[in-house]
């Protein structure tokens, strides 16, 4: 019978490699039965449509995200273009 | 269509440069780091300017030189402080299960629609700042596996780990991400609400 650490572990592994099916099995019996590591689930895969969602955020021309590169860091860049 | 004129590459910091620096940024989390290559994604495009076909666009162009060098510097991050043991605890956390391995306080209701936190700014901002609070190699890790988008295998030839200790990391990563906004974001918010 696999614990909740357990369950919490394949989880995550089953983001990145295909589980063998006794582990399969194993993990989708636990999560019939158990709300929190159900929850788990769902909070990870969201997590990873954010990081995704991050990475498409990000375009040419603005973006919804982060600092832009200061006037001092592109005054130095420009410089070294004309003196390479 | 026409082919789209080139820009002068004096141009290119006023045009690019914001773009090619949160890019950098995401994945690398370090201000100074993320000029440097900046610097020398335009520098390196400069080189190669003859051989720039045209046949992708320009901004699309400078990403691949700039994706390319991102590679380079996890990999140089990893030689200089490769994975240790404490990036491989199992019990970082072990106030989360109780000896049997059950929750000892589980995840709480995250409530709403998650569809519409992509859109929230301020979501974004948080899992970037949780993100950046993580130990560098559980970070790069989660970095190439979620934002990059790479599979396991490359992962661990960058930062030369196996395949079972990825999964260690990623799968800490991905814990202390998920309590990060827990407490950050979710629990302030209900607090908020109430």
């Amino acid at each position: 019978m696999l614990s909740c650490k357990d369950v919490t572990k394949l989880l995550s592994e089953s983001m990145d490699a295909s589980l063998p099916i006794g582990k399969r099995i194993g993990v989708r019996l636990h999560l019939l039965i158990c709300t929190f590591c159900l929850r788990y689930k769902r909070q990870l895969l969201l997590i990873r449509e954010t990081a995704r969602r991050l990475a498409a955020s990000e375009e040419p021309y603005g973006s919804l995200t982060g600092e832009p590169l200061s006037e001092g860091a592109k005054e130095r860049i420009r410089k070294s273009l004309v003196n390479p | 269509m026409t082919k789209p004129a080139n820009t002068d590459p004096a141009e290119w910091v006023d045009r690019y440069g914001d773009y090619l620096f949160r890019y950098a940024m995401l994945r690398l989390r370090d201000r100074s780091t993320a000029e440097d290559l900046v610097q020398e994604t335009f520098l390196a495009a400069l080189k190669d300017y003859g051989s720039f076909s045209g046949k992708s666009s320009e901004s699309t162009w400078l990403v691949g030189i700039l994706k390319h060098k991102i590679i380079d510097q996890f990999r140089r991050q990893a030689r200089e402080a490769p994975v240790a043991d404490s990036d491989l605890r199992e019990h970082l956390d072990p106030s989360s299960f109780d000896g049997s391995g059950h929750w000892t306080s589980g995840p709480t209701d995250w409530g709403g629609n998650p569809a519409d936190l992509y859109r929230e700014k301020k979501f974004l901002d948080q899992l970037t700042k949780c993100l950046s609070e993580l130990s560098p190699n559980h970070a790069n890790a989660f970095s190439l596996r979620e934002i990059e988008g790479a599979d396991t295998g490359e992962i661990c030839k960058v930062l030369n780990v196996t395949e079972t200790n990825l999964w260690v990391i990623l799968h800490r990563a991905r814990m202390l991400l998920r309590r990060c906004l827990e407490a950050n974001w979710f629990e302030k918010r209900a607090k908020k609400g109430s």
